[in-house]
């Protein structure tokens, strides 16, 4: 068969999203000194991470910042291999989910490790991460 | 009903692929296209061009002044349509109504369809910093049902192998070729522990259906029709990290008894199924979920055939997600196409037909990672 002919699209789109964090500027702010928090409803005690404004469980929105020891579980993991176009610049990483002993879980990069020797119940800490352009964000390390 | 070819349809545009099944849908019916009060589309619609896909498509199949949606739920679209469309129909404010299900993915780069998906979770807890993708999500679970329930990487690829083995002998699938146990885990790695041969392709396909009221299929005297019995659906958090566990997909355990309730049947009446095999894990996930076998043993009923034309049930024997193809928002409505077929017993070649004893079938179509969940029955 012949190769289908396609008319290139001229308009091209590049697209930035503006998220909004002022109600949650303590955990982004806490992530600069070191600082892992969650929020935790006064009204029902639902421990939430990540951190909310509001409570979903019991619609409150009286809620309290706490912060997290970071120390956790692996409950389960993946290494990406084949990359999204805006990660096509990183190499392979391991993601995980581990609970974390005050009940919730955390969903991050877990660094420090080869793919090989990460277990399923594996110990980890949480911790906060400075990336070199002043972004912040945290990541799992072997304890 | 109407189901294109699947694959790469770079030799059609969205409207043009539409048309093919549209068309033979309203042939199959009766009806004329003008004589459709109602049409519910779905489609996530973000690799191709038009932010409005239900308008184009209405107007170049002459659907223009029925009324008119685009229903989102992530791969599960089809099936929302599907609701979308019964609801008007069981109502009783239209007798009869169609669902199209379209997407062509195949217009922009891999990497970028990857990360439209990737980023089909929670963007700011799960993309923005950490990259995942959808194999990730699925390997996530793979994982810990491997380390739970001693699934091997070997039980993952015989659901590869089957479903190759149907989409071969399916002239409407993307992929028609067999593969076997070690070229599956020979494929290069996508997300540990799944492989290239794990992951459902990048796929353009369109679906479409009538739906009519009891009264309307007897005015237009439609020989053995296939009857929507129960649709059951639920949904699960957006963060991966808000769940209680890996090894399933709650949303499915909770959308299938909801349709099992509805219906008045229990998973050994269901004669054949599709499930949601976006990846392997997601079949062997599917038939716990669903109730076709305890938890943990959904790796012993791809070992055992359980799941083959002539075994216990049947499942995705039209190749499936893995093999058909997945055009996201099509994959509920080609999944109903083909079980219509199926419960009309015209499928062909007839080692894909599934024997019938109850004149039951059951589609499971998942949206997101279980993010959303559609549990069809059909009867005839």
């Amino acid at each position: 068969m012949d190769k289908p002919l396609t008319l290139k699209s001229a308009r091209t789109l590049h697209i930035t999203y503006n998220l909004p964090i002022s109600r949650t500027s303590k955990f982004w702010e806490g992530l600069k000194e070191g600082k892992i928090y969650a929020t935790k409803c006064q009204k029902c005690g639902k421990l939430h991470f990540p951190p909310v404004a509001d409570c979903g469980d019991c619609g409150s929105s009286n809620v309290k910042w706490m912060e997290l020891e970071g120390e956790g579980e692996i409950e389960t993991f993946t290494q990406v291999v084949v990359k999204p176009a805006s990660f096509s610049k990183e190499s392979d990483y391991i993601v995980a989910i581990a609970r974390l002993k005050e009940g919730v879980r955390a969903l991050a990069w877990l660094i420090g490790v080869e793919r090989e020797d990460v277990k399923v119940g594996m110990k980890v800490r949480l911790v906060a991460r400075v990336i070199s352009d002043g972004r912040v964000s945290y990541e799992f390390i072997p304890i | 009903m109407g189901h294109s070819r699947f694959g790469d349809r770079s030799d059609v545009n969205l409207s043009e692929l539409t048309f093919e099944a549209v068309q033979p849908s309203l042939e199959d019916s009766g009806l004329t296209a003008k004589e459709i009060p109602y049409v519910a589309v779905g489609s996530m619609g973000v690799w191709s061009e038009e932010p409005l896909p239900a308008v184009v498509i209405a107007e170049y199949c002459g659907l223009t002044g029925a009324g008119l949606v685009r229903c989102e739920a992530a791969c599960a679209s089809g099936s929302a349509a599907a609701f979308n469309a019964y609801s008007a129909v069981a109502s009783g404010q239209m007798d009869a109504a169609m669902v199209v299900g379209v997407e062509k993915m195949r217009q922009i780069d891999t990497p970028t369809a990857l990360e439209m998906i990737g980023r089909a979770g929670y963007y700011l807890w799960e993309f923005e910093n950490f990259g995942m993708t959808f194999p990730a999500y699925y390997a996530v679970h793979a994982v810990q049902h491997m380390a739970k329930y001693d699934t091997t990487e070997e039980d993952l690829a015989l659901v590869a192998v089957k479903n190759h083995r149907y989409g071969a002998m399916n002239p409407l699938a993307h992929l028609q070729h067999e593969i076997t146990v070690e070229k599956v885990l020979n494929s290069s790695v996508i997300a540990w522990p799944l492989k290239l041969y794990d992951c459902c392709p990048i796929t353009d396909g369109t679906a479409a259906l009538v739906l009519a009221s009891e009264e309307k299929v007897n005015e237009l005297g439609v020989e053995a029709p296939v009857w929507i019995e129960a649709m059951g659906f639920s949904s699960d958090t957006a963060n991966l990290s808000k769940r209680e566990n890996y090894v399933g997909l709650e949303a499915s355990v909770q959308a299938s008894r909801m349709a099992y309730k509805m219906a008045g049947i229990s998973p050994k009446d269901v004669d054949v199924a599709t499930v949601h095999d976006c990846f392997t894990i997601a079949e062997i996930m599917a038939y716990e979920d669903l109730g076709f076998c305890e938890k943990g043993e959904g790796a012993s009923m791809i070992r055992e055939g359980e799941t083959e034309v002539g075994g216990r049930i049947p499942v995705n024997v039209d190749g499936g997600l893995k093999a058909k193809g997945h055009p996201i928002g099509t994959t509920g409505v080609s999944m109903l196409a083909e079980l219509t077929k199926q419960l009309r017993e015209e499928i062909k070649p007839r080692g894909r037909q599934a024997p019938m004893k109850n004149y039951t079938a059951l589609a499971h179509n998942t949206g997101g990672t279980g993010h959303y969940c559609y549990v069809t029955i059909l009867r005839r």
